[in-house]
């Protein structure tokens, strides 16, 4: 009897084992088990909120409660939260969309990976009914940024723009007056060197150097890619350019000239931001989350005007961020989700979510309430909208991640760029798109 | 002919006639090992398979369709490419230098802690520690340590060096400064594992022979050349092995610090740019199978050029 006893208990183990594990991956896979109310899920970029649905916090996940909430027993929403950084976001929703993953039902997109998705077709068209909808009342950006060959592929939820930020002190010791009258780069580093201070800017090797690098050269007057809808082999890049070198001037200048800090090739938008906070501060480019996230700064002192110009007599192009919602291929609930998508982005939800989050609308009558009007005070509400008609997204082509990343690669280091870069970066990302070099 | 017939019928009658315990011995390490034999056959030959296939071909996965058949064009491509080459050098560079450093710290911890009696565990947990921190997190400690703004690396050079060293120097904004930090992060976080299989080595040196050594007149350093290092030259090996391969591979510290920012790209990073993030399964493949080919080759050289023993550790 008591030989018998150990096999037996091992078979129990097993089947205990087995019954845990089974367990498990069904509650990975079942979301609308019994067929009752179908769960949709959105995947988030983090922000203000991140996975909390209270209304206090008022991020994407009280959207999605709110919306829930409204449909009436129609359908649920559970949010995913994403990575933090653009770049990893990107990676996860490509890589769960190229496995066919069935759980994409709303996805948060930055417009610069909108278009690689669209073209590999992982999106659920937009309904015809709806598309209307999606456009009406939204800055003309966001709609650019959501179209794939003259169609709606994605629908503008917030609208992103960056603004040159600078403490009011700082620019009257200098002489300048950016809220009043545009300034340009070289009067940014003159007036920095003058007074001692700093100017932060983003030039890690990520894609937010990327986005410094477009902005400089659409303000140009150039822009990366001539012809952005074509196919790799018929791509005309517009890199090797006067514009082109025009912007790789402008960063040498930043980055040599010691106005950007002493560590001007691992900045990102966090570091930048806190280089401004700090004591040297003056200048900033940065996203409008940085009136909020100031710590250490009188907000008094702070001011927020137009993005600099490249050169005084032509207007600047900002850059365009913000997201996009999207609807995976895989979704098996693509009307609902739609549904859903249409109340995130009413204007009602739309302004609280400015308000919350101090992340714009992409709708225009949005900037005209009272309380994002006191979220923002000081007219930058006014001029957020006002950079938004001006921005440029980043080339809407399905190869901007290759494009992006080789970029950043032979703009690196900020502070050796030649009048030679912009031709070898242009012949290089040739290569790469061809698969004729690494990158 | 009629030789090898009867050889080959005289090792089967051998092996047939086994004794039954032997058989039985036999069977039952079958029936042990197997399923693992047959799991590890299934979770690494097929990739590694899949993955030769792959990189025959060019494939994007946002593009399935524009699949094509490349032959070893992604081989070509990839070692006629100056990137290939620079992520080399960058990555046998690191392998040479924190190799040489952690051997020798390694060894002198570890003539240490034989020699130590007293706290001797606690010594051996204390010198274990940065072992047991995981690589992401150490790689982020020493980024912020030496970064100008958050560290405090500078801040000591500046006072060691009675205010001549720059207080705004950035580590990361050269390929050497940067490898430096990379490599420092690298030795401090492994040498406690190679002073572990070091300690090892030196436990296995008979006290007698150097005592025998001693009593002849022998020096400390004769002692240390002449005895204790070729009698624990298995040790040493089995070590440098471990850490060649480890090293070949790294990751972690140069994506943590640089990103691969100013020539610090290393081959295993090279694989994950092509693989993960370009999703050009292709020619990723085709790296990962170089990079693959890389450390079989270094396998190879421990092995049959040194003579390395994996299984009997004590002979050499």
């Amino acid at each position: 009897m008591t030989g018998r006893t150990p096999p037996r208990r091992s078979a129990a183990f097993i089947a205990a084992t087995a019954l845990v594990a089974s367990m498990g991956l069904a509650a990975c896979g079942s979301d609308d088990s019994a067929g009752g109310t179908p769960t949709l899920t959105w995947y988030i970029n983090p922000d203000v909120g991140n996975a909390d649905p209270s209304a206090a916090k008022g991020g994407q996940a009280y959207l999605a409660k709110r919306c829930a909430d409204g449909s009436k027993g129609k359908y649920k929403i559970k949010v995913q939260l994403l990575p933090n950084d653009a770049s990893d976001q990107r990676l996860q929703l490509l890589r769960r969309l190229a496995a066919g993953d069935k759980t994409m039902d709303i996805m948060s997109v930055d417009p610069a990976f909108s278009t690689e998705f669209a073209a590999a077709d992982y999106y659920a068209p937009v309904p015809d009914n709806l598309q209307a909808q999606f456009k009406q009342d939204r800055v003309q950006s966001s709609v650019d940024a959501s179209m794939y060959k003259d169609k709606l592929v994605s629908v503008p939820f917030w609208a992103n723009t960056q603004l040159l930020w600078y403490k009011k002190s700082v620019a009257q010791k200098a002489g300048l007056d950016p809220q009043n009258k545009p300034v340009t780069w070289d009067q940014l580093i003159e007036a920095a060197k003058k007074t001692n201070t700093q100017i932060g800017v983003q030039a890690k090797l990520y894609e937010g150097y990327a986005v410094w690098i477009n902005a400089l050269i659409t303000s140009a007057g150039g822009a990366i890619v001539e012809n952005p809808g074509e196919t790799y082999d018929n791509l005309k890049l517009g890199i090797d350019s006067a514009a082109g070198k025009k912007a790789a001037d402008i960063i040498r200048k930043v980055a040599t000239s010691g106005v950007a800090g002493p560590a001007i090739g691992s900045s990102t938008e966090t570091e930048s931001l806190g280089l401004f906070d700090g004591r040297n501060g003056g200048f900033l480019v940065n996203w409008p989350y940085t009136y909020g996230a100031l710590a250490n700064t009188d907000k008094k002192d702070v001011g927020a005007a137009l993005y600099p110009r490249v050169s005084a007599g032509e207007e600047s192009k900002p850059p365009y961020g913000g997201i996009q919602l999207a609807v995976g291929k895989g979704s098996k609930h693509a009307d609902l989700a739609y549904q859903a998508i249409s109340c995130i982005t009413n204007q009602e939800n739309q302004t609280i979510y400015m308000t919350k989050s101090g992340n714009p609308a992409s709708r225009k009558k949005v900037f005209d309430d009272a309380g994002v009007e006191k979220a923002f005070p000081g007219g930058i509400a006014k001029l957020i909208r006002e950079n938004l008609d001006n921005a440029a997204p980043r080339p809407l082509t399905q190869y901007w991640g290759d494009i992006s990343l080789a970029l950043q690669q032979r703009f690196s280091p900020p502070g050796a760029l030649t009048p030679q870069t912009p031709a070898s970066t242009q012949k290089y990302i040739g290569e790469v798109l061809n698969g004729k070099a690494l990158l | 002919m009629s030789t090898a017939t009867e050889a080959a019928a005289d090792t089967r009658k051998r092996k047939g006639g086994l004794s039954d315990r032997a058989k039985g011995e036999r069977s039952l390490g079958w029936k042990l090992a197997g399923p693992a034999f047959v799991i590890m056959l299934l979770v690494t030959l097929y990739p590694i398979a899949y993955a030769i296939y792959l990189s025959l071909f060019s494939y994007r996965l946002t593009d399935p369709s524009a699949r094509k058949f490349v032959g070893l064009q992604n081989y070509v491509t990839a070692l006629g490419d100056g990137l290939f080459w620079e992520a080399f050098m960058t990555t046998f560079f690191i392998v040479v230098v924190t190799l040489v450093f952690e051997l020798i710290l390694g060894f002198a911890i570890a003539l240490l802690m034989n020699k130590v009696v007293l706290p001797r565990r606690t010594l051996r947990t204390i010198v274990l520690i940065p072992y047991a921190i995981i690589t992401v997190v150490s790689a982020f400690a020493w980024l912020y340590a030496a970064q100008p703004d958050t560290g405090f690396i500078n801040h000591w050079l500046h006072t060691l060096s009675f205010g001549a060293w720059d207080l705004n120097y950035d580590w990361f904004g050269g390929r050497w400064s940067a490898l430096f930090i990379i490599c420092l992060s690298e030795i401090w976080k492994t040498t406690p594992f190679v002073s572990l299989l070091l300690l090892a080595g030196l436990a296995q040196v008979d006290g007698a022979m150097e005592e025998a050594a001693k009593v002849d007149g022998a020096s400390w350093w004769q002692r240390l050349t002449k005895v204790i290092l070729p009698n624990m030259k298995a040790a040493i090996m089995v070590a440098t092995l471990f850490r060649t391969l480890d090293a070949v591979r790294i990751y972690d510290n140069p994506v943590v610090m640089t990103g691969g920012a100013n020539k610090t790209t290393t081959l295993s990073m090279l694989v994950g740019r092509e693989t993960v993030e370009r999703v050009e399964i292709g020619m990723g493949s085709a790296l990962a199978v170089i990079l693959f080919i890389i450390v079989l080759i270094i396998a190879g050289i421990f092995v049959k050029g040194f003579k390395v023993d994996l299984a009997g550790g004590g002979r050499s």
